[in-house]
């Protein structure tokens, strides 16, 4: 599966008729064009200053272009008035990158050890620790959404509580809470191990003839040739975390700790005319994901395909 | 397992006995018949639980434990300030059967998923067939197509809820341009329109997915096929029709589970758009269990909701599973 959707259609060069090609442009660069209309809009109207995004018709070369509202949501400048109770709209990004990143970090690592010892090692309960990774991968978020909020809300000596969990809000509206819940996944278990047991036992074997430790040969074999697999989720994980918008609206409150896609989201409900400012945070929301796109495409697309042809 | 081999028996008799160090092998002495017992071989292979450890924990914490409580929750009611959770049986189930509103987030959740899954498939495997030719610039095409998956779905749901503005959104401004509707539309705010707005904007945010699935899926199909089909008179229709479509199979029961799981639990465009309004007309499963959790506190209901939830994807994907299993064979 490997690199294979990068040579897509290439192997049929010639085979197919003309027409295909020319009813493939027809339908696909308007298409495209249609796909492409509401970024660029956005992009546009985020140089706008407000008067002119309620303009009619609408513009979509920016008249008098403008970056008071990147200023103003990143909190430069002055304040224009509207719905400025995000006070440091700029937390929310690093909020989203440190969380991003730190989930990512650690499911690596979680995932990958869990996934070596299930795909290399043999001992007693494997199998059925296994299995009960693989029933939960198809449980909705939604199901364990209120016992994990009251795991939160009670774990003991963080957040004001006493040693029992009580009198405080633990882990709500922290880094932990959004952090430590999404440390593991399944999925990643899963899709890593499937991957693992393609890797032979003689080379693992070998190592160990050789007196290389498990953990040695966790990291110095299994891990390297693990590469795609781990970048995959690294990839998705990561982009998944940046915009997963359920969860911290359950826990987060204070503003603080807004991700971007919380922040965000709060303003539009709660500002209902401050599109000056919403959509140049949008487009920095947005800009993040799109670079990460751009420069692991490839890896990205794979992923996909790996995931889903397998899994 | 142990693949005694004749490199291995000189290291094995230079290092009798290595519980650290041995995983997969095994390194018994080849004399010995019996299996160790159970509490020697997880003695022997304690590392393997130790890498195991941080997974398991939150895995046990996160999902097991909630799971169980969640359960537990079902059976009682619990606003979740006081610290009593009264026994209630099976009130909530049944209050559930009478709910209104429950009935509504059904059927509009099964309205949701009926339209965007299908309408994403297809026009995904569409945008997929035509791609999948030697076209110059298909990759910038195919990024195109697939940059609505990369953006975050609260940016989405922001632009498209200004995109159908009543008063100077793009859609009103083109549509009545072109005289296709003399007034313009309310969409978001219509009680028939809201729907379907909501789902146009979920296909276009999830059509890159399917196609880049797609894409894969064609790949993996043998040219012979192909070949043979041309030898036997079929053409560029039949193909699809008898080559392709058959092969994309797989690909296509992956979306389809894939994409229902995803569209039961639609919640984010609900929130930014329309707050499940107008008179509930898009209120879904997902975003009326979050009213009962966390604007009505009533965390036994709630929980109740959506265990059913999980119940109807988990018959869902059976049935899936075994339709597919019975055409298959």
């Amino acid at each position: 599966v490997n690199g294979a959707l990068v040579r897509v259609g290439w192997r049929h060069a010639g085979r197919r008729h003309k027409l295909g090609m020319v009813l493939a442009y027809v339908v696909l660069v308007p298409g495209a064009l249609l796909f492409v209309a509401p970024f660029a809009w956005m992009l546009s109207a985020s140089f706008q200053p407000l008067g002119d995004i309620f303009s009619w018709p609408p513009q979509w070369i920016p008249k008098d272009p403008t970056v008071d509202g990147y200023k103003t949501f990143l909190g430069l400048g002055e304040t224009t008035g509207a719905g400025t109770e995000a006070e440091n709209p700029w937390r929310w990004f690093v909020n989203s990158a440190f969380v991003a990143s730190s989930v990512t970090a650690l499911q690596l690592f979680f995932n990958s050890l869990a996934a070596y010892v299930f795909a290399k090692r043999q001992f007693p309960g494997r199998d059925l620790i296994f299995l009960g990774f693989l029933a939960t991968m198809m449980v909705p978020g939604q199901v364990t959404l209120i016992p994990n909020y009251i795991v939160l809300k009670h774990i003991p000596l963080f957040g004001g509580n006493d040693i029992f969990g009580q009198g405080g809000h633990g882990w709500l509206d922290s880094y932990y809470g959004l952090i430590l819940p999404g440390a593991v996944s399944a999925f990643g278990i899963f899709l890593l191990r499937q991957y693992m047991m393609s890797i032979p036992d003689e080379l693992l074997d070998a190592a160990r003839i050789d007196g290389a430790s498990e953990f040695r040969i966790y990291s110095r074999i299994v891990l390297p040739l693990t590469g795609p697999a781990l970048a995959a989720t690294a990839i998705f994980t990561f982009t998944y975390t940046w915009e997963d918008f359920f969860w911290p609206l359950i826990i987060i409150s204070s503003p603080d700790h807004y991700t971007a896609p919380l922040g965000l989201a709060l303003y539009v409900v709660k500002n209902r005319t401050a599109w000056d400012v919403l959509l140049p945070g949008s487009v920095i929301a947005t800009l993040p994901m799109i670079i990460v796109f751009l420069i692991f495409q490839r890896r990205f697309i794979q992923g996909i395909s790996l995931s889903g042809l397998k899994g | 397992v142990a693949t005694v081999d004749g490199r291995r028996a000189p290291a094995e008799d230079a290092r009798p006995v290595q519980p650290r160090t041995s995983g997969h092998i095994s390194t018994e002495p080849p004399t010995r018949k019996h299996r160790r017992g159970i509490g020697w071989r997880m003695r022997r292979n304690w590392d393997a639980y130790l890498y195991l450890a941080p997974g398991l924990l939150l895995f046990s914490v996160f999902t097991v434990f909630a799971l169980g409580f969640a359960f537990y929750l079902t059976f009682h009611e619990w606003n979740i300030i006081e610290p009593d959770r009264p026994f209630i049986g099976l009130e909530n189930y049944r209050d559930m059967l009478e709910d209104e509103r429950f009935r509504r987030s059904v059927y509009n959740t099964m309205y949701f998923t009926g339209a965007s899954v299908p309408l994403t498939m297809l026009i995904g495997l569409g945008v997929a067939l035509l791609l999948n030719q030697p076209l110059r610039g298909r990759g910038i095409l195919r990024t195109l197509y697939f940059l609505p998956v990369v953006t975050p779905f609260v940016v989405v749901a922001i632009v498209w809820k200004w995109l159908y503005n009543g008063d100077f959104g793009l859609f009103n401004y083109y549509l009545l341009k072109t005289h296709l509707i003399d007034e313009p539309l309310l969409w978001l705010a219509d009680k028939n329109l809201a729907m379907p707005a909501v789902i146009l904007m979920s296909v276009w945010g999830g059509v890159g997915f399917s196609m880049v699935v797609y894409l894969a899926g064609l790949q993996s199909i043998p040219e012979e096929l192909y070949d043979a089909a041309k030898v036997d008179g079929a053409g560029a229709f039949a193909r699809l029709r008898y080559v392709t479509i058959p092969m994309l199979r797989p690909t296509t029961l992956f979306l389809l589970v894939m994409g229902i799981i995803g569209s039961f639990q639609v919640f984010t465009q609900i929130f930014v758009m329309t707050s499940g309004g107008p008179v509930d007309r898009t209120t879904t499963m997902v975003f009326y269990i979050y009213e009962a959790a966390f604007k009505f506190y009533e965390m036994g209901y709630a929980s109740t909701l959506a265990y059913v939830l999980f119940a109807m994807l988990f018959v869902f994907t059976l049935i899936q599973l075994r339709l597919y299993r019975r055409t298959n064979t």
